[in-house]
């Protein structure tokens, strides 16, 4: 489902998640070890995947690059429980929640 | 040690000698009662922001918006003629509620080419007027000219929606003032990309201005937030504004902000050195008019290393600027003493690559995970506050504005406490 180039992040494919709200649940879901696994593997590519992404207009993605973009947003996600808290969850956040009710369209 | 300039007062707070510099009392966010006073002298009385002009782009392009605190549900709609207005969400006929989906207390958003009570079809045009009643001929004489939706006063200031439940108030340029005014021109209008965020806060409305009114927490509250060395350097240095400005019943801060791009990479998540972006948003200014010369209203300081502006528009909208390029806003709505909905939405450039998108999510991404820590606070705060085992706290002059805020909600409520007297004494 990513482009030919970002094929070793395949196995990653369950974060190609649309909707903030939905990479927020699966970050809560994942375990360290599972953001971990995924942050190593997307992390180094991230500039490669920003330059090849760039070559095409933001609001006509095709499916793949479409895909790999909601992919790095699910990095950014993760990118605090991994590289900050080590943990999933924002330390002393509780019970509070913040819900994004709406993003950009892309 | 300070590190930047005092007034020659020797502290914010003593330039405003009205403030004082005692203890403050907080049963204004525990009692009731002084809820209702709130509500009355409050909600109902001055200018309120419903959001922006965005929100309804095209002739029928409505929202609602539910005030609890003033007891009612508004609808904000674009009629023909252009002009945005704002009706109560009532029906004529028997008081249903106009608009709604499935659930009657939800806001909702959508267009249409009039409004259509679901209970008897009574139908009104986009300006207000009742133009049809189902089976008309049963009814006793109802002129139709005389049973319109009821407005409310609405006014635009910088495609901002500002509704006024009071007939009678000042014009909303002249409420703003001269704070709202050092800002006009502001590119407002080409930062149309939205992040709407919203909760339900177990605290008084007025904790969690409190909260984002001061920055003296953040060393603290945030500190896991950056990396060791940089936390216990921000830690050891404490917070100074650069810069307060009263203009009652408004207020501002000013701070400082070396992050984007800050001097050292090192000094940042490696998530953000790539992405260029991070809690002051993204690091490469958006390629648009109007960012170069900012008007005089920002940076009141003329800090070099300014980082951004806070503007609290009494009573429960924050404006909020980022040196980099981009804005947001708070609204903190009252359901009760002790809740509020808190809405905040953060507004970009519309991004042209992939680059630019990816730095407005990490931004975006950043600014909930402080919040959340900031919003957990509260309903702590509130519980023991309604213990009532402390009642004063000592303010600092970093907190200002929470002293500011707390005499302006108190005088607003004197005064109309004090109007209602003379009204029914005279
Ligand atoms: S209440 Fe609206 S038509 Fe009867
Ligand atoms: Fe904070």
């Amino acid at each position: 489902m990513l482009p030919a180039e970002f094929a070793e992040l395949e196995p990653y494919s369950d974060w190609v998640l649309a909707k903030e709200p939905q990479r927020y649940a699966k970050r809560l879901a994942s375990s360290m070890e599972e953001m971990q696994a995924f942050y190593d593997a997307a992390f180094p590519l991230l500039e490669r995947a920003m330059a090849h992404l760039d070559a095409f207009p933001l609001d006509d993605l095709p499916e793949p690059e479409r895909n790999l973009l909601q992919l790095s947003y699910s990095l950014v996600m993760v990118s605090f429980p991994v590289e900050v808290w080590k943990q999933a969850r924002v330390p002393d956040s509780g019970a509070a929640y913040l819900d994004l009710l709406v993003e950009p369209r892309v | 040690m300070p590190h930047f300039t005092k007034p020659e007062t020797g502290s914010w707070t003593e330039q405003y000698p009205e403030l004082g510099t005692g203890p403050v009392n907080y049963e204004d966010s525990v009692d009731p009662a002084y809820y209702a006073a709130e509500q009355a002298a409050i909600f109902k009385r001055t200018w309120l922001n419903v959001g922006r002009v965005e929100l309804v782009p095209r002739t029928g392009s409505y929202f609602t918006k539910e005030l609890a605190a003033a007891e009612t549900s508004l609808i904000i709609v674009r009629g023909k003629d252009k002009e945005v207005r704002a009706f109560h969400n009532v029906c004529r006929h028997r008081g249903n509620k106009l608009v709604w989906n499935d659930f009657p207390r939800e806001e909702v958003k959508g267009t249409c080419r009039q409004f259509t009570c679901k209970y008897h079809a009574w139908r009104y045009g986009l300006d207000g007027e009742l133009t049809f009643i189902q089976q008309e001929e049963e009814f006793f004489g109802v002129e139709k000219s005389e049973y319109g939706l009821k407005a409310v006063r609405c006014e635009i200031w910088e495609g901002f929606i500002f509704v006024n439940l009071d007939p009678d108030a000042q014009p909303l340029a002249e409420y703003l003032g001269e704070m709202a005014k050092g800002l006009e021109g502001y590119p407002f209008h080409e930062m149309t990309e939205v992040f709407t965020y919203k909760a339900d806060i177990g605290s008084n409305w007025k904790l969690f201005i409190d909260a984002f009114a001061e920055f003296y927490h953040a060393p603290v509250l945030h500190q896991k937030q950056a990396t060791k060395d940089e936390s216990e350097k921000l830690l050891s240095y404490g917070f100074e504004a650069l810069h307060y400005e009263l203009r009652s019943p408004h207020a501002m801060i000013s701070s400082w902000g070396g992050m984007a791009p800050p001097k050292d990479p090192s000094m940042v998540k490696p998530i953000e050195r790539v992405l260029r972006s991070g809690l002051f948003g993204p690091w490469d200014k958006p390629a648009i008019e109007g960012l170069d010369k900012l008007p005089p209203g920002l940076n009141p300081a003329r800090h070099r290393s300014w980082g951004t502006d806070s503007f609290e528009f009494f009573p429960n909208f924050t404006l909020l600027f980022w040196a980099p390029g981009w804005y947001l806003t708070y609204h903190y709505w009252p359901t009760a003493v002790d809740r509020h909905t808190f809405e905040a939405n953060l507004y970009f450039v519309p991004a042209k690559t992939a680059s630019q998108r990816l730095a407005q999510e990490l931004a975006a991404v950043t600014f909930k995970e402080y919040a959340l820590q900031d919003a957990n606070t509260l309903e702590a705060t509130q519980s023991m506050l309604k213990g009532r085992v402390v009642t004063d706290f000592p303010l600092n002059d970093q907190e200002i504005l929470l002293r500011h805020l707390h005499k302006v909600v108190g005088d607003y409520v004197t005064k109309h406490a004090e109007k209602e007297h003379a009204d029914a004494a005279g």
